[in-house]
């Protein structure tokens, strides 16, 4: 296992060192960033010294050494905006990204599960239908679209709750957090809904298809054979097999929230990473972009190997692929 | 055998139908049959003539849009027709234990053996994990597993099919069953191995008086194992009697026509040209959708009349001995014995 986890680590690297080179190419073919940052009326020399101050009077290869002799020492450079690390900027809006993210898969999984399992067990009930119908709206439904709706139902028509921001946070350990508050969580509500929504339609949908499948297996006519309750063939034998597809994908969607909420953070005006992210690509910031996919590298790194970990522990016929070697 | 001893199931007139979109299908169709404690029946037919579908009924797992639509069902004389689900699960498991065809699917995968042991003695028995466990290793033991305390912790993959399946023969018994429905338990497996976990059955059966229905399409099989036999043809035992009265002197037309397709083994010292030949019965078991009237074999029978479009008459060669047929091969002890 250790061993495993050692190999994850270094292809770790490999795909974080592609990935900034990519990124650092991509970023500079753009355009140049001097034309965005310097005043149009400012002298050729005012914009010499603002190139050499920044760097980007070398060559690009000159550049992308300077880079990354930093970045192995864990400076991945200064934002050409906000002039402070780039790797703080991102770092001090995680919380909030995060916060949401974890907000809204849990109630995508927590929700997802149990009416998946019964829309399985149901498949022509009332309620087996309508929840496939559901589920079906909350795939097709684009997100920004429902995020205006659900704004202008809750906050504009029924007053219910606030239509943007955050709230009050409390520090907790050094971290910034809304969900100690009453107002913070109905600050919360409306952005984790809207993320959550199509995820727990992709939920519904796995476990459900899951169910029906497992339910014709004999391992659950002997289950029953045996006598056993409803509840410990469904909620034992069923789940604990379909429970192995659904983590992938939970992990991998769980990336993508903290990743690429973009959108509902716009529309809500969370102050979270995916605004960061935005104004940082049209401002052509590049080590803010950079350093920010490095840590979305990371990240889905990190999520996929406790997924891999959780396979093993869920499915015995699992062995680790470093395990052997 | 089945006269002396008050019978530990009696099934009477059962029939299992399904409704579908062309229809109703009658899967089983008035079947009547008895097996006394101790007895081992063997129920034979090819693959779709309602022998599963039996099992399953006896056991009430036959899951909509099937029912049970008339006939009775009794264990030790209690009625189970008309149990409500919580009765018929106390019942499965504890008194009715089955075993299925494919020891690769019949454990969940992902459960320890000892988890899918202990479950099944605590669904009926108040007992501790530590006595429920016990018995899971007593039982794993009395089914010739060695080191049976390794095995308890292992997963299914790390076994092998025939350990497996004596696995589930293990938690067929664990709750010492009045019956056992065994579906073709040992067709997946090697021939040695068929031969060993036979044996084994028969000897645990006769020991602790469990009734035994044998489900398989392998006349073999039964001649080695079986009491009695009952043959069955599209959803209906067409005979039924001792295993001697029905292998030696089969009555029904379809029962010879089984045995004349069971390949005999055929020895050094046997002359090929008298090896026996081998004629397939003509023509495919009927659909059930689509049930000629009358005797459902009647198509493919040599003997057929057309009186064979009625409903044919059970006639009794020899005591205990009936067949449901217009032309059986023999009708009397006299041609019995010839």
């Amino acid at each position: 296992m250790p061993l495993f986890i050692l190999r994850r680590g270094l292809q770790a690297l490999n795909v974080l060192f592609v990935m900034s080179l990519l990124v650092f190419a991509g970023v500079y073919a753009i355009g140049n960033p001097l034309d965005l940052l310097v005043d149009p009326n400012a002298t050729q020399e005012d914009m010499a010294r603002a190139a050499a101050s920044l760097g980007l009077d070398q060559p690009l290869w000159v550049q992308y050494g300077r880079f990354l002799a930093r970045a192995l020492q864990g400076d991945l450079g200064d934002s050409f905006l906000h002039g402070a690390p780039a790797l703080g900027l991102i770092v001090e809006r995680l919380p909030a990204t995060l916060e949401l993210a974890v907000v809204a898969m849990l109630v995508a999984v927590l929700l997802g599960i149990p009416l998946g399992l019964w829309a399985g067990l149901r498949p022509d009930s009332l309620p087996g239908k309508t929840i496939m119908a559901g589920s079906i709206l909350g795939f097709s439904l684009p997100t920004f679209w429902v995020g205006l709706m659900l704004i202008m139902v809750f906050a504009v028509q029924l007053g219910w709750l606030p239509a943007g921001g955050r709230g009050p946070t409390t520090d907790v350990l050094g971290v910034s957090t809304s969900l100690l508050t009453m107002e913070g969580w109905r600050h919360l509500l409306l952005p984790a809904a809207n993320l959550a929504l199509f995820k727990l339609s992709l939920i519904i949908r796995l476990t459900r298809s899951g169910t029906r499948e497992a339910l014709l297996q004999d391992y659950v006519k002997f289950a029953r054979a045996k006598g056993l309750s409803n509840v410990r063939v469904v909620g034992v034998h069923v789940l604990k097999n379909i429970l192995i597809p659904i983590v992938t994908v939970v992990g991998l969607e769980f990336g993508s929230l903290i990743a690429f909420s973009v959108v509902t953070e716009s529309i809500f005006a969370w102050p979270g990473m995916g605004k960061l992210l935005l104004d940082s690509i049209t401002q052509l910031d590049r080590p803010v972009v950079v350093a920010y996919l490095l840590l979305v590298v990371t990240l889905y790194v990190v999520i996929n190997l406790t997924v891999d970990l959780l396979y093993a522990a869920l499915d015995p016929r699992v062995r680790l692929a470093g395990a052997r070697q | 055998m089945s006269a002396s001893a008050p019978p530990t199931l009696a099934v009477e007139h059962l029939t299992t139908r399904f409704a579908t979109r062309d229809g109703t299908v009658t899967a089983v169709d008035d079947v009547s049959f008895s097996v006394a404690p101790g007895e081992v029946l063997g129920l034979v037919g090819e693959s779709g003539s309602g022998k599963s579908m039996t099992g399953f009924s006896i056991l009430g797992l036959v899951d909509p849009p099937g029912e049970i639509a008339a006939g009775s069902i009794r264990l030790n004389g209690r009625e189970l027709r008309g149990l409500s689900a919580a009765e018929w699960r106390a019942l499965r498991g504890d008194r009715i234990a089955m075993i299925f065809q494919d020891p690769m699917m019949t454990l969940n995968p992902v459960l320890r053996i000892d988890t899918q042991m202990i479950e099944t003695v605590r669904a009926h028995r108040r007992l501790g994990r530590a006595a429920a466990r016990d018995l899971a290793r007593d039982a794993l033991a009395r089914v010739g597993i060695p080191s049976p305390d390794e095995r308890l912790r292992a997963y299914p993959h790390e076994l092998s099919g025939g350990m497996r399946q004596r696995v589930a023969i293990a938690i067929a018994l664990l709750n010492a069953p009045d019956l056992i429905i065994a579906d073709e338990p040992t067709t997946a497996l090697d021939v040695t191995i068929q031969a060993q976990i036979l044996f084994e059955m028969q000897t645990l059966c006769r020991q602790s008086g469990t009734a035994l229905i044998w489900i398989t399409h392998d006349l073999a099989v039964v001649a080695g194992l079986a009491d009695r036999v009952c043959v069955m043809y599209a959803g209906r035992i067409v005979e039924q009697g001792s295993t001697a009265q029905v292998l030696e002197t089969p009555a029904h037309p379809y029962t010879r026509g089984l045995l004349d397709s069971t390949p005999a083994v055929q020895t050094a010292s046997c002359n090929a040209g008298q090896a026996r030949p081998l004629h397939p019965i003509p023509g495919m078991a009927p659909s059930l959708r689509a049930l000629p009237p009358g005797c459902a074999f009647c198509p493919r029978c040599g003997r057929a009349s057309t009186a064979c479009e009625a409903t044919p008459p059970l006639v009794e060669p020899a005591p205990g001995h009936v067949v449901r047929c217009f032309h059986p091969l023999v009708t009397t002890l006299d041609e019995a014995a010839r």
